[in-house]
């Protein structure tokens, strides 16, 4: 467990160190996470925030508050099999509110895929599979 | 000498005003009032290719779709005294900034509509009229009787979550999508019905997902809808 966690923290280290400064739409990423920020800034942004960090312009009178994406610790606690199906189909699915809207009908399997890869670049959750 | 240039001023003058005079002597003109003045901002065509870049360029809502959308007596008010209908601007996400307790719409920098005069209005609203959305509505999809009001309000503040990205009364819901509180007189039954069950079918990319809502609920939802801002006639 512990040489786990060594292990995690420098897994961190290194996507943080390769990610430096934190997203929005900066270009020099790869053009799979350029492409998941862009669609994330139209559609996720709204609720989640344009820092991603659960503050959007959306998010007044909500009686539950949208994730905020840019926390290491509890977006770890997150399978990327979990984000996967509530970003499918929505947070009903998987027990949370479903304020958090079902977006198969807008994204591709293949987009919302990359999407849940982009939210653990966006988290520095190196640890998250 | 004096009078002369006086002269060529106010000749200028009138030269210049007739020329920015938009619709009375146009109108009666070949060709359409709406190619001419809105076109370079709105969508009277359904988009060939409706790619996300397309969305993310776009300058007004689109009006393909506008005489299945809208009620006439609207369209002539609104085109002669335009208020603002998406807080956040056509794409709310060129307007927001990050901020604190939430991010926020800099509004001042949120478009403002072109107003046209009363005559110029009525012309527009009648060629609206005939842009339709080629079977995408049908007529009846709502039924009033079966639309218990109430019920729908719950749903649309509460269990359904529009309010999320909805304001139902100015100043409460949220800012990236059309208010609501005036749908009553703005939109058509039918119209909104539709877009409720499937935004996609208008177009595949925009930003309100397809909700998961029952027959019910659809009807009792537009039932609140077409409530709000009759209040006010
Ligand atoms: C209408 C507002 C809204 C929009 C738009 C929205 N979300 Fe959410 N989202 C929420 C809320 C509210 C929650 C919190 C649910 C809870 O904790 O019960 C949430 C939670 C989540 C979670 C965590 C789910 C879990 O299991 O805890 C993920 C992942 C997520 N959103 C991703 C996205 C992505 C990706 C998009 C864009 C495609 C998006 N959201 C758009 C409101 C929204
Ligand atoms: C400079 C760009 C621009 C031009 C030119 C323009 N519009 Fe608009 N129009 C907009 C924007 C932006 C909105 C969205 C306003 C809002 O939601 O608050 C809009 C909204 C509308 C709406 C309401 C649509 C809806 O879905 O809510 C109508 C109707 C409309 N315009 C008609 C016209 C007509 C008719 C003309 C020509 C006389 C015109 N517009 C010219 C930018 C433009
Ligand atoms: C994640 C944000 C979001 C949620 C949640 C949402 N909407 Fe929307 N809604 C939008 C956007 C964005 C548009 C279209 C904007 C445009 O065309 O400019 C829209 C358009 C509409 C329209 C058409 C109005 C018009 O002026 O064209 C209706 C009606 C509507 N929504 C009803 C609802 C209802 C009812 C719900 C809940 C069941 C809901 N919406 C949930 C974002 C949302």
């Amino acid at each position: 467990m512990i040489r786990f966690g060594i292990a995690a923290l420098g897994l961190v280290a290194l996507t943080g160190a390769i990610a430096t400064h934190q997203p929005a739409t900066a270009g020099s990423e790869s053009p799979k996470i350029a492409a998941s920020a862009h669609l994330y800034d139209i559609y996720c942004a709204q609720c989640h925030g344009v820092q991603r960090n659960g503050k959007g312009v959306n998010t007044v009178g909500l009686s539950v508050q949208p994730r905020d994406h840019s926390d290491t610790a509890g977006m770890s606690s997150l399978p990327r099999d979990q984000m996967i199906k509530a970003i499918s189909e929505g947070g009903g699915s998987v027990n949370k509110s479903a304020l958090m809207p079902a977006w198969s009908a807008v994204l591709s399997k293949e987009q919302i895929e990359d999407m849940a890869d982009y939210l653990i670049y966006v988290c520095k959750c190196g640890t998250a599979q | 000498m004096k009078a002369s240039l006086i002269f060529a001023a106010s000749a200028g003058a009138v030269l210049v005003a007739l020329a920015f005079r938009p619709t009375a002597v146009d109108a009666q003109a070949a060709g359409s009032e709406l190619t001419r003045q809105c076109a370079s901002c709105h969508a009277l065509t359904k988009p060939a290719e409706a790619t996300v870049d397309r969305l993310w360029t776009r300058k007004g809502p689109d009006l393909w779709y506008a005489g299945d959308k809208f009620n006439k007596e609207w369209l002539v008010t609104w085109l002669q005294k335009p208020t603002v209908i998406r807080p956040g601007g056509v794409l709310w996400f060129k307007h927001a900034k990050p901020g604190e307790p939430r991010d926020t719409i800099d509004t001042a920098a949120v478009e403002k509509h072109p107003a046209v005069d009363a005559e110029a209005a009525t012309k527009l609203a009648d060629e609206l009229m005939q842009l339709k959305s080629g079977g995408l509505v049908k007529e009846g999809a709502f039924k009033p009787e079966s639309a218990n009001a109430a019920m729908g309000k719950l749903a649309f503040s509460k269990l359904r979550g529009c309010i999320a990205c909805h304001q139902s009364a100015a100043g409460t819901g949220g800012l990236s999508g059309p208010e609501l509180y005036d749908a009553g007189q703005r939109l058509r039954a039918d119209y909104v019905i539709t877009y409720m069950k499937d935004p996609q079918q208008f177009d595949p990319h925009v930003w309100m997902p397809t909700l998961t809502l029952s027959e019910p609920d659809l009807q009792r939802i537009t039932g609140y809808l077409m409530s709000l801002g009759k209040e006010k006639e």
